[in-house]
């Protein structure tokens, strides 16, 4: 089991024909992704690498049965590649691409939640993998190793430098999840939190956030009703307030987004809260060996 | 971007909202005209964005024309330093406003609430102050209104939040058109947040925004190519404009260790590990995903800007970004910038094999983790 992608995962890439949506097909497919369509309005009838390229999202549903869609149009466009995915009845959606205007993701994201049909993931994310079945994202595949520690994170090269780290130390992962860096996103910390605690397959949880708005601490009100353990880093806890580093979520404003906050809540609701990214596999070594579970 | 005052109240006028009449100008010599057509009765404004401007001297009434015109001369070109902003800025330009007299004063506001995941209007009575003292000290002095994503607010809803704010029943009419005013100008201006503090109520009963606040949020300028031109001008730091003009995410700390990383994350963790190491890192910067040479090249040079800065850490874990990539720029950059302070590299990921080859034979010192990094940089720095 995982969560949200596994073998069985049918991919359309919005943006194929594009630099970056291009490149990364190219690199899902050789990892073993199932990528069965791309869209790119006014290239309908071509083909990328052998994938059939079609002018709309409902098209390719229509005739490949993709169930997921991983977004890279640019920002301009993003919110309507997204939209245009629910509209085709698409239940799982993953929005890569970084300088999306907030006004945008406001409208996208309260319309997905009142809808119910979709999920987004992001945007400004690097995606999600379940490792060996589905790479449906940016990451660099051969880091990853199938396990059981899930992992859940707002930062893309921070999560593989934490991965790596695990992978080296014998601890594969379930499914790993990059929520995104911008204030507005689709999924939360929690809701991810949610779909580990109800997958058989993943014992552990890593969590990797950083500062800036809340979403920490509302899912430490949930972490301390999980049955499985959580291991937490919060990035930047030395980064002054009212500077934004670079992602658009990661500032510190007034009293709110602080790390101490968010490393307070997590201790609270018993999550175990690593100083450094070094000392996490350890963390999570420990974790699993308390509740029992072969490492 | 952060707009300036003379910006935001054209912008909020666009939309409907009552500011004092007002010219932004660098010339004394039209300040004079501007200051005599006002009546003289005027306050003169550096347009500054920075903290502290009042104190800095930076904001002065006048009587009559003639000495506001004077005092615009003398800020023309000055820099101003305060608390906030002890580097300094320097004046280029002025705003000369009618004073607007106060009887009363409130504050408003229009902003992102991340958790609910809408926009929030906060209305207090307590205005011409400084809001985050007002919410630490008097919490329920400051009202919170939702604005419906696909509906917006209706009438009723303000009226309730301005009664709930104590907001005196004679500003209440003018109050609910001036908050609906502020809700469009946020929304078709694609601002990240719009600040009135403080509304004034004039003795004669009429509302007005007597300060104005600005910030339109980057990822949208692409429909405001109007600021986007000015863009540059809103960095409180010239490497942080020369960053912008570049499209480098770059923001000065002060220290005396440059970082620079690929990813936000990784990047806040290195200045966290600089910190821990006992460093103090001079700045956060981003090289972005599948950075070439060239870009990197174009970091350091960036970097180096910050005569502050004794020692370089790069920290890069190569996922879409190639580490041998990274590594010719840092040699591209050694060869053509004459860099002279030490410099810590940790290559790891996609590639970094070959980073470390190419690195071996040059006086760039290696490390294997993060953590080795910012000690080898901040010992080597002492």
């Amino acid at each position: 089991m995982s969560i949200l992608v596994n073998r069985d995962t049918r991919v359309l890439v919005s943006g194929i024909t594009g630099r970056e949506g291009g490149f990364h097909t190219r690199q899902m497919i050789e990892y073993g992704t199932n990528v069965v369509a791309g869209v790119t309005p006014g290239k309908g009838g071509t083909d990328f690498d052998g994938v059939p390229v079609f002018d709309s999202v409902q098209e390719a549903v229509d005739k490949t049965g993709a169930n997921a869609s991983l977004v890279f149009v640019p920002g301009p466009f993003a919110a309507d590649a997204v939209l245009e995915a629910e509209a085709a009845g698409i239940p799982f959606v993953t929005l890569i691409t970084e300088g999306i205007a907030v006004s945008d993701m406001i409208r996208v994201v309260n319309r997905l939640k009142a809808n119910g049909k979709t999920r987004l993931l992001g945007g400004n994310c690097a995606g999600i993998i379940t490792p060996g079945e589905c790479k449906m994202g940016i990451m660099p595949g051969h880091i990853f190793t199938p396990g059981e520690v899930g992992m859940v994170s707002r930062s893309g090269t921070l999560t593989y430098e934490i991965v790596w780290e695990l992978t080296r130390a014998g601890l594969g992962q379930s499914t790993c999840v990059g929520i995104g860096g911008d204030p507005i996103i689709g999924t939360r910390f929690i809701d991810v939190m949610k779909m580990f605690e109800a997958d058989p397959r993943t014992k552990a949880v890593v969590m990797v956030g950083e500062i800036g708005g809340s979403d920490e601490e509302i899912a430490a009100e949930y972490i301390a009703t999980m049955s499985k353990p959580v291991v937490a880093f919060i990035s930047g806890r030395t980064a002054p307030p009212g500077k934004r580093m670079g992602h658009a979520g990661a500032i510190i404003s007034g009293n709110t987004g602080t790390p101490q906050s968010k490393v307070d809540s997590l201790q609270r609701a018993g999550a175990v809260v690593a100083d450094k990214t070094s000392e996490m596999a350890g963390l999570v070594k420990q974790a699993l060996q308390k509740i029992g579970a072969a490492v | 971007m952060k707009l300036h005052e003379y910006q935001s109240k054209d912008l909020l006028s666009r939309f409907g909202v009552p500011v004092p009449a007002g010219e932004v100008t660098d010339d004394p010599k039209e300040a004079l005209a501007i200051a005599e057509k006002l009546g003289g009765k005027v306050v003169v404004k550096a347009q500054v964005l920075m903290g502290g401007r009042g104190k800095a001297g930076g904001v002065k009434l006048f009587d009559s024309a003639g000495p506001a015109a004077e005092f615009t001369k003398e800020l023309i070109g000055k820099t101003l330093v305060s608390i906030q902003n002890p580097a300094g800025m320097k004046v280029e330009k002025v705003l000369i406003a009618e004073q607007v007299d106060i009887a009363k004063e409130f504050y408003l506001s229009v902003l992102l609430d991340r958790s609910e995941q809408k926009l929030v209007v906060m209305i207090s009575a307590k205005g011409g102050m400084d809001i985050e003292e007002v919410a630490e000290t008097d919490p329920d002095a400051i009202i919170k209104l939702y604005v419906d994503p696909a509906f917006g607010l209706c009438d009723y809803e303000i009226r309730a939040a301005l009664a709930d704010a104590h907001i005196p029943k004679e500003a209440r009419g003018q109050m609910v058109g001036l908050i609906k005013s502020l809700v469009k100008a946020y929304l078709d201006a694609d601002a990240e947040l719009i600040e009135i503090n403080p509304v004034a109520l004039t003795p004669d009963g009429k509302v007005i925004a007597a300060d104005a606040k600005v910030a339109i949020d980057d990822n949208a300028l692409f429909r405001h190519k109007d600021y986007a031109a000015t863009s540059t001008d809103s960095a409180e730091n010239p490497i942080e404009a020369e960053a912008l003009r570049r499209g480098i995410a770059y923001v000065n700390l002060g220290g005396e260790i440059g970082i620079i990383g690929n990813g936000a994350g990784l990047v806040m963790c290195s200045l966290d590990e600089v910190n821990a190491a006992g460093g103090k890192p001079a700045n956060f910067l981003d090289v972005g995903g599948g950075a070439q040479a060239e870009r990197v090249k174009s970091c350091v040079e960036l970097v180096l800007m910050d005569k502050n800065v004794k020692g370089l850490l790069i920290n890069i874990f190569g996922g879409i970004t190639r580490g041998d990539e990274v590594a010719k720029g840092i040699l591209v950059a050694f060869d053509q910038l004459n860099v002279n302070i030490p410099v810590v590299a940790r290559v790891e990921g996609t590639a970094s094999d070959k980073a470390r080859e190419m690195l071996a034979s040059t006086k760039i010192v290696p490390a294997e983790t993060m953590q080795e990094a910012a000690q080898k940089i901040v010992a080597l720095t002492r």
